[in-house]
């Protein structure tokens, strides 16, 4: 990188170089002792009920320890607006670590602003770290399609007309995922259930989300759960519907106490205090972490009170599977929706298998199409 | 008025003349800065209802958007889509067209620079360049001419038709990201293939800034001058005050109502390619950023005047940029500034009524020997 | 499976959305019509109404009483009427540029203040149900009717009779039509209009309480995705007819049922472009009823975008 007249790191530097070589010993204590500053970025409210709010709990548990500061910021655009954000944390706060929590500020935003400032932490939450980027940059994730398959496991139980929905933000692999598992879960319970899926194109949409609720309703599903960025609406309306309800990134028991069944929970709480407290221990944080429900990174809400014995007694000894490790929740046989085989008998995607992340297909049962 | 300013200086003294012009100018320069003092002061009493200080409010704002090397950067990268975007405005304004729908033709020309990046993936970036600009603001004309076309031909009103045309575009943008246009290896940001390196806009030397802002202040100028000094811009002024007129006259009304919001058009789809081949590096759902919507600010503010748009354009990227410190120090929403534009938009405005009323901006009132 | 009604879910999910989703719509358009009879357009409404959309969840949520929140929301949007109606009772003042602005100031103020009411849960409006008769659960959940719906219908008709047969409707009509001859009639045009504005932005609140106290019935920043401005471009398809803006209405809420129900029955090819459809569909109409030679039959005289 050339040196310009705006590069405000060399200046940086010198000052630093400045205060070595008088060596104040007040100085050098002060900053030993200075709070570490840990900046979170959101793309929406951080009260949303969902993917945001699921970060922002992670951040709330991480302002409640020592010798950090969090510094936060909502409603921040996937474009240069989210490389103006970091930047503003780096120079005006100080921030050694960052958390810019949406799938898009990634690339190319992160891995712009990342070279410019080595001595930052970036933390991004997705599978995108690979080798050749930048060594501070790290990708962390967690399984939680598995989450879905145990939501699917308290569906099947819950459905009287073997028709379950899934409101859909878009056709990508991991809300796939999330579709196929959901399924996958209810037909351990019975193999004749069907799901169906609407998309409505947008990850924060309140009417269209609503709308597909109620389509859903209509064709009859009685079980409804979502992958959009805040299901508030959808827990909601397809309560309103009379329809049970799974949830999805945050607990949203509260918005349905009698429909919920249970809920595929991020843990970021766990997750990120665990990190914060590597970098003050003088750690270094992997490039590249995941993990699913035995590692923390994602829970199941508590199961809601019209759960039956019989499916909380399978919910509870799946999940224990799940939770003892090389579970697979998409395994052979099993065909496409559109009747092409996927995967043949003995074959199985174990939660960690790489080919689950490029997934572009809906497995046999689900009523929808990716394109 | 401005027939009057036009032939009465030939009976006048030169230095009247001068004095009178300077008049005028002014009043065109103290009103809207009175204003934005204005709207500033009216947010100020509305931080101060909230218990908040407006005084920390613009020292932070100051201090993040132009206090410091790194502030700079941060606003004027953002500043390059904004002057497109209020170009986009102000063109059409002079002929007394409201477009609010230059979104739409970023967002477009952003998809189109991206497809033409993959078509173009193995020419060098000397010729591939120019192609994929070319054709985002021929997507861009297309779009934003087309509402000229209908305002024109069928008397479709173009504000409420560039709107609606804005939310198809990116109903259009996000099908074809998604669909035909869209990368395999996108997993799950659907995207246009990547641009290879020589099909990517770099930084202005020495700056951490795009090339982008050049041309945008270049673009300015270049309006400035089409608007000013040119028989088109001459013309599109006498329709803007009255149409009908104009035409009766004999005044080819319909070129010139396509011609300037084919070309506010082909500017907001010039500031999509820049956005693609400078910033996303492809075109995706990011690309509708709501630039646009801050564009009509902007060429409000600017009364439409293309030099004038530059300033204020930097201005209120400023405060954008700025937005978020006074988030984490002040502990305002990210709402804030929407609120401060909301006031300040209201307050230019109003402003437009004072226009004439003072004295002292009247050449007259410099005239000499007229018992003044 | 009893419930599947297959094919036949279409129409009955095109009606149940088209009263879901027409009430924002019709109340909007309703308070667009009243202003723009007057001789002034209120470009905000789109502001106003996300304005309203928030006061009325925080008041419901405060009070526990949706009622009080409609009423909030009607007060918020009477406030942003009258803003505009003074604004462009000042000369030279382009009441399309201060629409934009009092939108950009509406939708501001209700992001600033509504940050805390995301989260919370305000209770809902009541409806009633004129679905009683069928024991088929999607006739029963379409015909789930709220009363702010009724409420709408009858003001269009109540609008229609009042601009045909009342003292008020024919100032307000006078005045729209031509300012000179209002003037000469005695009335007072500028006032008629701004009263007018502030009356059609109290439309708009309640349009927008309808959206946070029912359906989609939740508040957040994305609750409208342009129903305001596209009401107004539907009155001008309604011919500024309050009747004719209740079966536009309509129209347009089942417009928007239209994506998400033929994805349910198996048409998902290209859903962003149904999704598309009532923008399209304005578009459309607005082409097909507009003339670039004569004024539009029913457009009020003075009305800046028909001249």
């Amino acid at each position: 990188m050339p040196i310009t007249p705006f590069s405000r790191r060399g200046f940086l530097k010198g000052t630093a170089a400045l205060a070595s070589a008088t060596a104040l010993p007040q100085i050098a204590t002060a900053a030993a002792h200075s709070p570490m500053t840990v900046g979170f970025i959101y793309v929406g409210p951080k009260d949303d009920f969902g993917y945001n709010q699921a970060h922002a709990e992670g951040a709330a548990a991480v302002k409640a320890m020592d010798g950090v500061v969090v510094v936060e910021e909502e409603n921040v655009a996937e474009t240069t607006d989210v490389q103006n954000s970091m930047e503003s944390m780096i120079n005006f706060d100080s921030a050694k670590l960052l958390f810019p929590t949406s799938f898009g500020y990634f690339n190319p935003h992160v891995l712009e602003v990342a070279p410019r400032h080595p001595d930052v932490r970036f933390q991004h939450a997705a599978g995108l770290w690979t080798d050749g980027m930048p060594t501070n940059v790290g990708s962390y994730f967690g399984y939680i399609g598995m989450g879905q398959y145990l939501n699917g496991i308290t569906a099947g139980h819950a459905t009287t007309t073997k028709k379950i929905g899934f409101v859909a933000a878009k056709p990508i692999p991991q809300v796939l995922l999330n579709i196929n598992s959901f399924l996958l879960g209810a037909r351990q319970v019975d193999p004749e259930i069907t799901c169906q899926v609407i998309f409505t194109g947008e990850w924060s949409l309140a009417v269209k989300e609503a709308e597909a609720t109620n389509a859903l309703a209509d064709a009859g599903c009685d079980v409804i759960t979502c992958h959009v960025d805040g299901p508030k609406v959808v827990m909601e309306t397809a309560a309103g519907r009379d329809c049970f309800v799974c949830g999805y990134h945050a607990d949203q028991s509260p918005l349905a106490p009698e429909k919920y069944l249970t809920g595929a929970e991020w843990n970021w709480a766990g997750v990120y205090t665990g990190m914060v407290q590597t970098m003050l221990d003088g750690g270094t944080i992997g490039n590249f972490v995941r993990g699913g429900l035995a590692d923390g990174f994602i829970k199941m809400s508590p199961l809601g009170p019209a759960v039956s014995d019989a499916s909380r007694a399978q919910f509870e000894s799946v999940k224990a599977e799940i939770m003892a490790g090389g579970f697979a929740a998409i395994k052979g046989p099993l065909n496409d929706n559109s009747g092409a085989a996927l995967l043949s008998a003995g074959e199985a995607l174990v939660e960690n298998d790489i080919a689950l992340e490029s997934m572009d297909y809906l497995v046999e049962g689900v009523i929808g199409s990716t394109s | 008025m401005t027939d009057h300013a036009a032939q009465a200086p030939l009976a006048l003294p030169a230095s009247s003349r001068v004095l009178g012009q300077v008049a005028r100018r002014a009043e065109a320069v103290v009103l809207p800065v009175a204003a934005l003092l204005v709207g500033f002061a009216v947010f100020s009493i509305f931080l101060l209802v909230q218990g908040k200080s407006p005084a920390d409010f613009f020292a932070l704002t100051y201090r993040a958007g132009f206090g410091t090397a790194f502030s700079w950067q941060n606003t004027l990268s953002r500043t390059a889509p904004l002057l497109f975007a209020a170009l986009c405005v102000a063109l059409p304004a002079r002929l007394g067209l409201v477009i609010i729908g230059g979104e739409g033709a970023m967002v477009l020309g952003g998809v189109a620079a991206g497809a033409a990046g993959v078509a173009l993936s193995g020419a060098i970036g000397l010729i591939a360049l120019p192609l994929m600009a070319a054709f985002a603001m021929i997507i861009g004309g297309l779009w934003i001419g087309a509402v000229g076309a209908l305002r024109y031909y069928r008397g479709v009103n173009e504000t409420i038709a560039s709107l609606l045309m804005a939310y198809i575009a990116i109903a259009l943008m996000n099908h074809l990201v998604e669909g035909p246009l869209r990368d395999p290896e996108s997993l799950n940001k659907p995207s246009t293939a990547p641009l290879p390196t020589p099909l990517r806009v770099g930084d202005i030397p020495g700056w951490e800034v795009h090339w982008g802002l050049a041309f945008g202040v270049l673009c300015c100028v270049l309006a400035w001058v089409l608007i000013d000094k040119t028989t088109w811009g001459f013309a599109a002024r006498i329709a803007g005050g009255n149409m009908r007129a104009a035409q009766v006259q004999g005044l080819a009304v319909g070129p010139l109502i396509i011609g300037f919001t084919a070309l506010g058009g082909a500017l907001a789809g010039l500031a999509g390619f820049f956005e693609v081949a400078a910033v996303h590096g492809s075109a995706n759902a990011s690309l509708a950023s709501g630039y646009g919507y801050t564009g009509i600010l902007i060429a409000f503010l600017a009364r439409h005047n293309p030099l004038a748009i530059i300033p204020v354009a930097i201005l209120l990227a400023g405060f954008e940029a700025a937005s978020g410190l006074t988030q984490r120090r002040m502990d305002l929403p990210d709402a804030t500034t929407l609120v401060l534009q909301g006031f300040v938009f209201v307050s230019i405005l109003m402003s437009d009524t004072l226009y004439g009323r003072f004295k002292i901006f009247t050449p007259e009132r410099w005239r000499t020997g007229d018992g003044k | 499976m009893e419930n599947d009604l297959g094919l036949w879910v279409i129409p009955l999910a095109i009606l149940g959305g088209a009263i879901r989703v027409s009430t924002p719509f019709l109340f909007v358009s309703l308070g667009e019509v009243l202003t723009e009879r007057s001789g002034r357009i209120n470009l905000g409404l789109e502001g106003t109404l996300v304005f309203g959309a928030m006061s009325g969840y925080a008041i419901a949520y405060l009070t526990g009483s949706p009622w009080l929140g409609v009423l909030a929301a009607a007060l918020g949007g009477a406030f942003f009427g009258l803003t505009h109606g003074l604004i462009c009772s000042l000369p030279r003042v382009n009441d399309i540029a201060v629409g934009i602005a009092i939108m950009i100031l509406g939708m501001g103020l209700a992001f600033y203040f509504g940050k805390p009411y995301v989260q919370p849960v305000a209770p809902d409006l009541p409806s009633i149900n004129f679905g009683w008769w069928s024991d088929v659960p999607q006739v029963k959940a379409a015909l789930r009717v709220n009363v702010l719906f009724l409420i709408g219908a009858a003001l269009a008709f109540g609008m229609w009779w009042m601009f045909r047969a009342t003292k008020v409707g024919l100032i307000v009509r006078v005045v729209g039509d031509s300012t000179d001859a209002a003037r000469a009639m005695g009335l007072r045009p500028a006032l008629i209009r701004t009263l007018a504005t502030a009356a059609g932005g109290a439309f708009a609140g309640v349009g927008g309480a309808y959206l946070s106290l029912f359906y989609p019935g939740s508040w957040n920043e994305g609750i409208s995705s342009g129903q305001g401005l596209m009401a107004v471009a539907l009155v001008i398809f309604a011919r500024w007819n309050p009747i004719a803006c209740f079966g536009a209405a309509l129209l347009f809420g089942g417009a928007g049922a239209l994506g998400p129900t033929l994805q349910s029955v198996g048409i998902s090819e290209g859903y962003y472009l149904f999704f598309a459809a009532p923008y399209v569909l304005t578009l459309g109409v607005l082409i097909a009823t507009s003339s670039p030679s004569r004024a539009m039959t029913g457009a009020p005289g003075e009305l800046s975008i028909t001249k």
